[in-house]
């Protein structure tokens, strides 16, 4: 996999030259250190303010202060203890990876033919998929939740699937055939003269060369998937097939007189943690697959 | 030499015998060998055919279907009144000062935001492009921002800034900015802003990475300040990258629904099309209103991507010819 | 070992494009055989059919008498040396060359037993365990090579197997390919566009042009005799000087002045019935200072006077170039070689004329010499069918 060349190369760090330009260079780096400070804050507060919340205590939520000042388990304790977060944890996973499975597979396949193949209606598929990744979303939530509504589909988790699959396939056909195109297919044909069969050539040599780019895609995917709100909150009606972000909208606190802030905080940090795990480990595939579809498609 | 000189036209006749020339291609076995071809063709066609019927039976039949509804009179709270109506739906939408108080929102939302974006998303990417220092760690974080679940976001939005809990609210001393419409126009534009300079950003820097060094560094033997080789030569070839971070952003924008729904409801006129249309549909059970809505919304990114597709030119994404072998 | 016979072959791709015509080439068992010719003329074509990569439109393949049209290329036991090296890039050097026996299913013993072998003679030993990223340009070029010789097949295909490899090296690999194949004594086909190549490398050559077969023959021969414009143009490095001549009573005019012919030339070109108008070809060393030469050797052809534009002295010899006014030579070939060689569009007036002096001529850049060309090496071609008029058999 090391050598399949991304879109993106970072360029080389400067070496270092003189001593005068050794103390140049400090001062630049040290430059660049506050700028990377600022990002960091830019990208980290909010985060931190929601983990911040989750973990205050229901008297000191209202205390306005950035760090708790009592530290509780209690929220992660309650939304785990209620059927109704971990029947949406459950949606929203399920929903989320069946979705990313069946849009990964239609998209490789097509994303194969596009990159491979020369077939009638080929320009026509590249410019309805850009079309639908660009297509308001909001305008297909009406014909939707009557179709789906009629077709015994609303508010389960196939009348979910759908659409995001519909959605997500765009963006998987585009990363997925940049990723293709930089497979160098020669060795398909060197794989057969070292004697493979086909089926050989296939599993031994292209597929280990594919799968880094078919699981960035499934990433990617999945992001999209798990981040969607608008169809969720309007495709479904009971906790049958509430994700997370749209059952947040409906936590209500301990009390009628107690706002939900606590646990809306805690379910919100953990479904942020899956997130949190691909951008660690897997930033360059993620930055990789973002940057490979959008600049030359 | 002379005798040559006279006589070009020996020379010049069409070489048309000898063992070098192959033969005008004969078409009597084309069938036979077009085979090949037509096997790739069929694959083609079935590989990208699951695809292809998922995306059109889930859009395009919808469309049409909301078409067909936003014609008639259907009222979910009121079956029995469902009726053809013709455009009067659009009359009413069109004739509603809160529609159009939405679309100037979303609208306004959509411009200051994507130029906010831009230009932060330009100094991130400047920044993840070139830093000397911890490269790989401000990439891995600002991916946060992109991967985070925009409601998650939204709610630490909404209690930064809520009257009761917020830090932010306390900071600036604001009594309640999430009530005033302006200040929470501001908000819904700086939630929508951290969220998305990230990917403009990502989108930017793969546009960088396609500026030569050399290129950078002749102009700087020409004489060219810094800001010169920004403006005079990155971003020149920097465009198409720029021109499709835009439109992704702008469509991207135009549908903005899940921060406004967190943060105010759209209450004090800070709702948007999207949110308007999910009021109608969901709240008001009002499918034909709604659905013409949905039409609307269609038609205005319709005419948004239009506008930028003209501006690319023959560097749209669409435009890309596909890879052969 | 093997002999390859392509009987008749013919490649039409299914857009209809005619890659190769009819090739009939016989190629002997142990025979290190070079397809040369200008890009796109049908080289990879011709080998990816021997390799069974690509199928054979109408024509046979036979390997050792058999034919071999329908057979996968698993089933050929032919290894392949690509341009681009095709390396697996997720394998490392050993694995990479243990990946045609593993595929064999040989016993993992002999499998590391001929890996290392074949590390030896290329010697990549020290490499065995890094990734193809991690090599240098020769090194990947190796690895390659090792991928083929590892399972001893019955031929070797390369194609333009050292053309990713900056001039030095590519000289260094050209002599270890050879003593490689001497070596190992397996048929090898070798595809270049690179003529040193061909002449350096291969016990014959195949000169091919738009997917017909020019000329066959070895190095040497092909260099003296060749069949027609295009491979005299080809075959030869600085190439072949040709400009327009007119034949009358036994001498040749051209824009160097009359020459009588030898009688040599005149006989071959007489039974050749040679038009009128023809194309005269001198090769660079054909030419020589007039100053250096005795009487004797000067009568043997024809001396003229130009200024020398540019002068480039090789320390053993001088190579002198001069404009010959008047047109130059016109012909399909002729335009088709410039095109190859990226020098169709420079239509300076006049031809250009390369010559190769001995290092002790006093020729100097910018002045009058006097150069001598030998009558009895000139070469006539045919303008319009660009047949050589004295092709001697
Ligand atoms: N897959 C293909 N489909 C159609 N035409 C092709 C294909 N491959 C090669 N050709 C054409 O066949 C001719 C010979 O190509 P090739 O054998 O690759 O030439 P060479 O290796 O000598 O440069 C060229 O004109 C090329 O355009
Ligand atoms: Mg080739």
């Amino acid at each position: 996999m090391s050598d399949t060349t991304f879109v993106y190369v970072p360029p080389s760090t400067e070496g270092k030259k003189s001593k005068a330009a050794a103390s140049k260079l400090t001062g630049r780096k040290l430059r660049w250190t506050l700028v990377d400070i600022v990002i960091l804050v830019y990208a980290l507060v909010p985060v931190l303010w929601t983990l911040s919340l989750s973990f205050k205590t229901a008297e000191t939520q209202t205390d306005k202060s950035f760090f708790p000042t009592e530290w509780t388990f209690q929220n992660y304790r309650d939304i785990f203890t209620t059927n109704e977060f971990i029947r949406a944890l459950v949606n929203s996973i399920g929903i989320a990876i069946i979705a990313t499975l069946i849009a990964v597979v239609l998209g490789t396949m097509a994303a194969y033919a596009i990159a491979r193949l020369d077939f009638p209606g080929k320009q026509i598929l590249v410019g309805v998929s850009l079309l639908i990744a660009m297509f308001p979303q909001v305008s297909l939530v009406s014909p939707l939740f009557e179709m789906e509504r009629q077709l015994g589909l609303f508010d389960t988790w196939p009348g979910l699937i759908l659409p995001y699959i519909t959605f997500a396939l765009p963006l998987a056909i585009y990363t997925l055939s940049a990723f293709f195109r930089e497979i160098p297919w020669e060795l398909e044909k060197a794989a057969k003269m070292d004697g493979a069969t086909p089926a050989q050539a296939f599993r031994r040599v292209i597929a280990p060369l594919a799968a880094p780019g078919v699981f960035t895609t499934a990433i990617l995917v999945f992001i999209f998937c798990w981040n969607d709100f608008l169809f969720a909150i309007s495709l479904t009606s009971t906790e049958a097939s509430r994700t997370v972000p749209a059952a947040l909208s409906f936590f209500t606190g301990a009390s009628q007189f107690e706002a939900p802030t606590g646990t809306i905080s805690a379910a919100a940090v953990v479904i942020t943690i899956p997130i949190i795990i691909f951008v660690l480990f897997f930033q360059r595939r993620i930055v990789a697959g973002l940057t490979s579809g959008a600049v030359k498609g | 030499m002379s005798e040559l000189a006279n006589e070009p036209s020996t020379r010049s006749q069409t070489v048309e015998s000898g063992p070098a020339v192959a033969a005008p291609p004969p078409r009597k076995g084309k069938a036979a060998l077009s085979e090949g071809k037509k096997a790739e063709r069929k694959l083609g066609l079935l590989l990208c055919a699951p695809a292809a019927i998922v995306m059109l039976a889930v859009t395009g039949w919808p469309i049409i279907y909301s078409v067909w509804l936003s014609l008639q009179r259907y009222d979910l709270r009121f079956p029995d009144q469902r009726e053809f109506v013709w455009f009067e739906n659009y009359a009413a939408v069109l004739s509603d000062g809160y529609w159009w108080t939405a679309f100037g929102v979303t609208a306004g939302l959509t411009v200051v935001s994507v130029v906010i974006e831009l230009v932060l998303g330009m100094l991130l990417a400047l920044a993840m492009h070139r830093t000397l220092v911890g490269r790989g760690l401000i990439r891995t974080v600002s991916l946060i921002p992109y991967g985070i679940v925009t409601v998650v976001a939204a709610f630490s939005w909404f209690y930064a800034w809520d009257s009761n809990t917020g830090y932010l609210s306390a900071l600036f001393n604001a009594e309640s900015p999430l009530t005033d419409r302006f200040s929470a126009l501001a908000i819904i534009i700086l939630a929508e802003v951290w969220k998305t300079t990230p990917f403009m950003a990502l989108l930017l820097m793969a546009g960088l990475a396609l500026v030569p060094d050399d290129l950078l560094k002749a102009a700087s033997m020409d004489g060219a300040t810094a800001w010169q080789r920004f403006t005079k030569v990155m971003l020149p070839v920097m465009k198409p990258a720029i021109l499709v971070a835009l439109l992704f952003r702008t469509l991207d924008a135009f549908r903005i629904f899940d921060n406004i729904f967190v943060l105010t409801k759209g209450a004090n006129d800070t709702s948007s099309v999207s949110m308007q249309t999910y009021n109608n549909l969901i709240k008001g059970l009002n499918l034909g209103i709604g659905s013409t809505m949905s039409v609307l919304i269609f038609i205005a990114v319709a005419i948004i991507a239009f506008i930028f597709i003209k501006l690319f030119g023959a560097s749209a994404p669409g435009n890309d010819p596909g890879g052969k072998r | 070992m093997a002999e390859i016979v392509l009987d008749k072959v013919t490649k039409r791709y299914p857009d209809g494009a005619l890659a190769v015509s009819e090739v009939d080439i016989q190629i002997k068992d142990g025979e290190f055989i070079i397809l040369v010719g200008p890009s796109g003329c049908g080289k990879s074509t011709m080998l990816n059919m021997i390799a069974g990569l690509e199928d054979i439109s109408a024509g046979e393949l036979r390997i050792d008498g058999q034919r071999v049209n329908e057979k996968a290329p698993k089933d050929r036991d032919i290894a392949m040396v690509f341009q681009s090296y095709a390396l697996y890039p997720h394998m490392s050097v050993r694995e990479n060359m243990a990946f045609p026996l593993r595929l064999a299913k040989v016993d993992d013993k002999i499998v590391r037993q001929k890996v290392d072998e074949a590390a030896k003679i290329l010697d990549l030993t020290q490499h065995l365990e890094r990734k193809p990223a991690n090599l240098s340009g020769g090194q990947r070029q190796r690895v390659a090579m090792g991928r083929a010789i590892v399972r001893s097949p019955k031929a070797f295909l390369m194609d333009e197997p050292l053309s990713n490899l900056d001039a030095k090296l590519r000289v260094q690999m050209r002599t270890s390919v050879s003593k490689l194949q001497k070596q190992l004594a397996t048929t090898t086909v070798y595809v270049t566009h690179d003529q040193t190549e061909a002449m350096t490398l291969g016990d014959r050559v195949v000169v091919l042009r738009g997917g017909v077969v020019q000329q066959i023959g070895s190095p040497q021969f092909l260099y003296d005799n060749p069949a027609n414009l295009f491979v005299a143009g080809f075959i030869g490095s600085p190439s072949m000087n040709f400009m327009p001549g007119t034949l009358e009573n036994g001498s040749l005019s051209t824009g160097l002045g009359s020459v009588t012919l030898s009688d040599r030339v005149r006989r071959l070109a007489e039974s050749a019935k040679a038009p009128r108008e023809v194309i005269a070809g001198i090769r660079p060393e054909h030419f020589e200072d007039a100053h250096v030469l005795d009487e004797h050797t000067l009568s043997g052809g024809s001396t003229f006077t130009a200024t020398v534009d540019v002068l480039e002295s090789m320390g053993s010899d001088k190579f002198a170039y001069f404009t010959v006014e008047g047109e130059a030579a016109t012909s399909a070939e002729l335009e088709e070689l410039a095109a190859d060689a990226g020098t169709g569009d420079v239509s300076a007036s006049g031809t250009q004329l390369v010559t190769r002096l001995s290092a002790t001529s006093a020729a100097q850049e910018g002045a009058q010499a006097e150069v001598w060309f030998d009558a009895d090496k000139i070469q006539l071609f045919d303008p319009s069918s660009g047949k050589n008029l004295t092709y001697a058999e």
